[in-house]
């Protein structure tokens, strides 16, 4: 740790200005050396970004493949060597479904993650930087989205245009973006009062040079923070728009399976095997998020952090 | 003062009425996009190409679409909902004879969350640094990771069908039929189906408060006049009850009216694992059946109540919390 920044750490809750990309990677790494949790949770990823790519070669069967023996189908098997998790009540193989669920769970989850941290990033950058009636205007279109329910509209949204994960994103992008974008803002606010905001104007810097290369590399950290969160979120709404039927029936998620499980009456059955491991999952994919959004936020606010 | 305070509640109406607007202007909009005719459920194969456009005529679908949404924004602020194409009775009637259900749902399990949440943050941050504490924090993460409709469909599987102690379906027995809501209210068999689903929703909703409160505690447990407290003798439990946690308390309130108006949206995946007659089933299934105007107003009024909530945290925020001034916007 340079000199420079340990003297900024006693200061009031308010994060700690970042500059150059050396010293920003270097943070990032920081984020993973000094938080446990955060460490675990980038493990939890990385294992189902392994699980994801290799699936064909993990899965032994293919997701929606019936399987059958002599014609007749192998339905409501129970856990075997043969099939890890059981089979559906259409002989579908469990733990192949489960392995590539991973897949779509993290398509969703990064793609919305990136998604509502981008529009966050560049609404609070502007609203803040610019102020007036930009930031007037953003900021009461934040207002808004705030007031819409999330589920409901994801789920009127999905069902109107069409069953799709990507329609499921674009619902994501359309509201949650207000969150990130007011945290954002108010951090700029503070930023650009900075004196090495003044320095690069004076030097002849023009507005997006100042907004993009001097105050966005100090405010990135806050948006990984939101972003890391919802990637949960986006896994979260997925399964729950897929369990209520509008997903995408060729897509295999966990949420899709939940719905399975639920309209053949898994849960009369007493069938643990095939109710328990999706929800695990989904359960923790979404922690992960939490943990990694724990260790920016102590990185960002020190003054959280207690013994 | 006075004023500033009348000033900043018109202003804040205003901008809840703004948002209803936009709701209101985006699901016409939304709806108009969607694929195949509306009227599906009303059209017999039968019918002549004559008769369907009497149909869409008595519909007011045959008209340019700026004058259909001045006529829907004008029925709407005159309480006029449409007619389901389903149950083909007003949709008015249809929501708000299941509101209640939703609104009891929402406040059995907010008010059990809101305590187990309040309790068990004391507790954990007068424990602070025991495996107590430990423990607590990371069974409040696990819920608040998992989805709602799993652990519905868990509690399902071991309380209802393994174990038989509650019913797995419905607000009532099959062929109940209650004089008035104060009877329903009062009976057992009512409660008895509330357990499962608001322990569902209250084991996902008591984890804000309880970190809240925890985290609250711990901040307040640093001021001086605790540390005072300690020199004059006082027992723990009076330090954490009657002076910490009183000053924790304020902002768990704010947000409680704010989870009011988050969990009538998130209700809908509780209400439809359980079967509970509520708005969120509602929402569901006339989307699933293409029934727009039960559809849309489901939706219309979810958006009131969400809306209406926020206004309320708003409001009791100022109220309560002497430090921020009425004139000012409550920035949560």
């Amino acid at each position: 740790m340079s000199v420079q920044s340990a003297s900024l750490t006693p200061a009031a809750q308010e994060p700690r200005p970042v500059s150059g990309l050396a010293q920003f990677v270097q943070m990032n790494l920081e984020v993973f050396r000094r938080d446990r949790m955060a460490l675990v949770g980038a493990c939890i990823y990385l294992f189902f970004v392994l699980v994801a790519l290799l699936a064909p070669w993990i899965a032994p069967y293919s997701p929606l493949e019936v399987i059958q023996e002599n014609g007749i189908w192998l339905a409501n098997e129970p856990p075997s060597p043969r099939f890890y998790l059981g089979t559906t009540n259409l002989g579908r193989d469990i733990f192949s479904q489960l392995v590539y669920g991973s897949r779509t769970a993290l398509l969703v989850g990064f793609s919305a993650a990136v998604a509502v941290a981008l529009i966050g990033t560049v609404v609070g950058l502007v609203a803040g930087y610019y102020g007036g009636w930009v930031d007037t205007l953003l900021m009461r279109l934040a207002d808004i989205a705030f007031g819409v329910p999330f589920l409901p509209l994801v789920i009127v949204l999905v069902a109107l245009l069409e069953p799709s994960i990507w329609n499921i994103v674009l619902a994501m992008a359309l509201l949650l973006w207000r969150d990130t974008g007011r945290v954002i803002r108010s951090q700029v606010l503070t930023v650009k009062e900075r004196a090495f905001v003044a320095a690069a104007r004076i030097s002849g810097a023009g507005d997006l040079r100042i907004l993009f290369l001097h105050i966005a590399p100090s405010i990135l950290p806050l948006s990984f923070l939101y972003g890391s969160l919802a990637i949960g979120w986006a896994i979260l709404t997925e399964a729950s728009v897929s369990f209520l039927g509008f997903g995408d029936p060729d897509v295999v998620s966990w949420g899709f399976m939940l719905q399975d499980a639920f309209v053949s009456q898994a849960m009369s059955r007493g069938a643990y095997y095939w109710i328990v491991p999706p929800g695990l999952c989904i359960m923790l994919s979404v922690m992960a998020g939490f943990f990694i959004g724990r260790g920016y936020e102590e990185i960002l606010f020190p003054r959280l952090r207690r013994s | 003062m006075q004023r500033s305070v009348v000033v900043y509640l018109v202003g804040r109406i205003a901008q809840s009425l703004l948002v209803l607007w936009v709701v209101v202007t985006f699901l016409f909009f939304l709806f108009r996009l969607a694929p195949g005719n509306p009227l599906v459920a009303y059209i017999d194969p039968t019918f002549t190409e004559e008769q369907q456009q009497a149909l869409m005529r008595q519909f007011g679908l045959d008209k340019p679409l700026s004058v259909q949404y001045l006529v829907y924004l004008g029925n709407l602020v005159q309480g006029e909902l449409g007619d389901s194409f389903f149950y083909r009775s007003p949709v008015i009637e249809l929501v708000m004879e299941v509101l209640p259900n939703t609104l009891y749902l929402t406040f059995t399990s907010l008010l059990v969350a809101y305590g187990v949440g309040v309790v068990g943050g004391i507790l954990l941050a007068w424990r602070r640094g025991s495996r107590l504490e430990q423990m607590g924090v990371t069974f409040t993460l696990m819920t608040r990771s998992a989805p709602e409709f799993w652990v519905g469909m868990i509690l399902l599987t071991v309380f209802a069908f393994n174990l038989g102690w509650f019913p797995s379906s419905g607000a009532t027995s099959p062929g109940t039929l209650y004089a008035s809501e104060w009877d329903k209210l009062t009976s057992w068999d009512f409660w008895r189906h509330m357990v499962l689903p608001a322990t569902t929703l209250a084991l996902y909703l008591h984890g804000l408060p309880l970190l809240l409160m925890r985290s609250n505690m711990l901040e307040v447990l640093d001021e001086d006049y605790i540390t005072m407290g300690r020199f004059m003798g006082y027992s723990e439990l009076r330090l954490m009850v009657r002076h910490a946690a009183r000053n924790a308390l304020l902002p768990v309130i704010t947000a409680m009216a704010l989870g009011v108006g988050y969990s009538v949206g998130g209700n809908v995946v509780v209400e439809n694992v359980f079967g509970w007659p509520g708005l969120g089933r509602m929402l569901v299934r006339a989307v699933a059946a293409s029934d727009y105007p039960l559809a849309q107003g489901a939706f219309f009024l979810i958006a009131v109540v969400m809306v209406t909530m926020n206004l309320i945290a708003d409001v009791l925020y100022g109220v309560l919390d002497p430090r921020i001034g009425a004139g000012q916007q409550a920035q949560h």
